[in-house]
């Protein structure tokens, strides 16, 4: 971060009556300097910035009279889900339907890794590996940990293939679907390099796309191939970032995936292109009733489960992409938080390497300060994974309690008994995307033409 | 060829009984696939000191994932042959369709015909003879182990290479992004020399050989990176 945007100069230029511009404000301006001064784009992690119809724009219509709400704390509100029942012999049944996202070793420190699948099994919930192959530290705090077979395949073997208790094709992700991966050289350290089978130090790029296999009638092969090695034992997922997601969730239903994992724009990346994460893909809001109603139409809605991530923050966002037709949510820079990422009390650090507490994002340049995203040793040895995990849980626990509390409000005794019926938009834009009516009318834009 | 202790028919018996049967726990022994006609995911994820005839053409990721086992197919293989394979033996006596032991980590995967397009793309480790032609873009991204052609190789060859070594006999089309011809020095014409002994030829002329790898100029992102 700059000293350019302090309060003072601000107030200055008004004084003057300087208008800043709104196409090229200052984050616009400095975005040219840079780009002018190094030849290179920005590359970070952390997801798009740009504001976006999101959950906030929903909300719900708690019961009164037409409706009749549960008793808080005394009713019964499940939680639980079973994940993966539609072929595979040993689905697996959370105790809450929030999950953790994939994210690899590599990107995230082990410890951090250790600390996710810590705080993960405290509460019922899996993890998922990332590009980058499977550690014995996830594996062994990791009570359900989803094993994702990545266009890189960077130590993607079939021992772990055994060890994982379900198997996620990754196809795409919601910060960059359609592009590939790009680990930079400082973060390979000699295990990370190990584990990918490259040279320690260089930049490690990862595939666009599979190397053996070209489209969904390849992937129902793959799919089917993975099954046999596992001796269809395991839920297969297929994820992808949400683009054109009506047809690749049908795409994947027919290529007989298990779970469909549909990953909105505002969800994380440990490192891309700035211009890429802020201008591809549709924001998690509109991807869920594209996918809902592609499950529905085929007949596989609740059979073929549907988890959604990108941008999930609270137990509203949970509730919410629950009652828009999601069996279960992924949380992945929500997670990081969680464990320290960000954390005001390395303030001064992050100012130190140029950013500020709540805005670092260079998570390829491995100088996390607070140890989570870095392969720095002296680095990764500030964070402490039992503590980490113990944050992740009580965060697991609170967006879980926040969406049972709605859930109840609107007089549903299991989180998937919330519906669209119980949400209203407050944007239009928000309305036309989640199909559900304006608050105060009957009016869907795009699918009604009422009040 | 020894007489199989096991004979799958899969005309009569389902691909999953037979890969249920290869995948029972502390196996050894011989068995012959029978009549496989194609299909796909034949033998796939082995993890036994096993030998496994297969009598026929295969389609897609026959030997998948193997490890410690040595197959053999006797027909042409479809795509991905031998996909990521951790280690054993994967012989095909006839032609492979593309990207022929894709992300193979070790082990030795021959083929006797030619190999289409992407074969050895992203391989991590594993070695790979062909015995003819290899199509366009094999060795993409490879990071690691080698790939002899006694062939031509197609456009595009070794695109974006890490360490794999790649050989070649005949003419090369075109060489992908980031990929080089190298001196062959003592060590390479050793290491050639046994790999072709590993795969059952041991006439060829080893100064026929062209050895190719990475200029390594892509190993770090700059803003003079072309490609």
């Amino acid at each position: 971060m700059s000293n350019e945007t302090a309060p003072d100069a601000t107030v200055s230029a008004a004084s003057w009556g300087l208008r800043e511009s709104a196409t090229f404000d200052r984050p616009t301006i400095a975005a040219i300097q840079k780009a002018a001064d190094t030849g290179i784009y920005d590359i970070r992690g952390w997801g798009a910035k740009r504001p976006l119809p999101h959950f906030d724009d929903l909300l719900f219509l708690g019961a009164s009279m037409s409706r009749y709400p549960l008793e808080g704390y005394r009713e019964r509100c499940g939680t639980d889900v079973v994940l993966g029942d539609r072929f595979a012999k040993y689905p697996l049944h959370l105790a809450t339907p929030v999950t953790i996202a994939g994210m690899s070793f590599g990107a995230l420190s082990g410890r951090a890794k250790e600390a996710l699948g810590r705080g993960a099994s405290e509460v019922g919930t899996s993890t998922t590996t990332g590009d980058g192959g499977m550690t014995p530290e996830e594996r062994g705090q990791s009570k359900h940990l989803v094993y994702q077979y990545l266009p890189s395949r960077y130590g993607m073997n079939p021992d772990d293939l055994r060890k994982a208790d379900a198997i996620e094709i990754v196809l795409g992700q919601g910060a960059k679907p359609g592009g590939g991966g790009m680990l930079l050289g400082q973060k390979i350290s000699e295990r990370v390099a190990g584990m990918r089978t490259l040279p320690q130090g260089i930049d490690q790029r990862s595939a666009s796309r599979h190397p053996d296999w070209t489209g969904p009638d390849d992937l129902a092969i793959k799919i089917a191939e993975l099954r046999e090695i596992t001796d269809w034992e395991k839920p297969v997922y297929v994820k992808v970032g949400a683009t054109r997601t009506y047809y690749d969730v049908k795409l994947a239903c027919h290529s007989g995936a298990d779970v469909v994992v549909v990953d909105g724009m505002q969800g994380g990346t440990a490192a891309t292109q700035d211009v890429f994460i802020e201008h591809v893909g549709i924001p998690t809001l509109a991807a869920i009733p594209q996918a809902v109603q592609a499950l529905q139409e085929l007949g596989l809605h609740r059979k073929v489960q549907l988890i959604v991530s990108g941008g999930i923050r609270n137990g509203a966002d949970v509730a919410k992409a629950m009652a828009l037709g999601a069996d279960a949510v992924a949380i992945g820079s929500a997670a990081l938080i969680a464990l320290g990422d960000n954390d005001p009390r390395y303030a001064a650090e992050y100012e130190a390497i140029g950013s500020a507490a709540g805005f670092y994002d260079d998570f390829q340049d491995g100088r996390d300060p607070a140890g989570i995203t870095t392969q720095d040793p002296e680095l990764a040895q500030r964070f402490d994974p039992v503590e980490g995990g113990r944050r992740l849980a009580n965060f697991l626990r609170v967006m879980t309690m926040e969406a049972q509390t709605i859930a109840r409000a609107c007089g549903k005794a299991h989180l998937q008994h919330l519906e669209p019926e119980d949400l209203v938009a407050i944007s239009i834009e928000a309305s036309a995307m989640a199909r559900v009516p304006l608050a105060g009318t009957d009016w869907i834009p795009g699918r009604t033409g009422g009040l | 060829m020894t007489t199989p202790d096991v004979t799958f028919d899969l005309s009569t018996t389902p691909l999953r009984a037979v890969n249920e049967a290869l995948h029972a726990p502390g196996l050894t022994g011989e068995f012959a696939i029978e009549h496989p006609a194609g299909g796909h995911s034949v033998a796939v994820g082995l993890d036994a000191p096993i030998k496994v005839d297969v009598h026929g053409h295969v389609g897609y990721y026959a030997a998948g994932m193997n490890q410690q086992a040595e197959v053999e197919i006797h027909g042409n293989a479809g795509t991905g042959v031998a996909e990521n394979m951790m280690s054993g033996t994967v012989v095909v006596h006839g032609n492979a369709s593309q990207s022929a032991g894709a992300t193979a980590h070790g082990g030795l995967l021959v083929v006797e015909g030619d190999a289409a397009a992407r074969c050895g793309i992203s391989m991590k480790g594993a070695d790979i003879v062909v015995g003819g032609d290899v199509g366009h873009s094999s060795a993409f991204m490879a990071q690691a182990g080698r790939l002899v052609v006694r062939g031509d190789a197609g456009e595009g060859l070794g695109d974006s290479i890490y360490e794999t070594r790649i050989y070649v006999r005949g003419r090369v089309a075109s060489l992908g992004a980031d990929c080089v011809a190298k001196e062959m020095r003592a060590e390479h014409r050793e290491e050639l020399a046994g790999l072709l002994k590993a795969a059952g030829y041991t006439d060829d002329d080893l100064d026929s050989y062209t050895r190719y790898g990475s200029a390594r100029s892509l190993y770090h992102f700059t803003a003079e990176n072309k490609y």
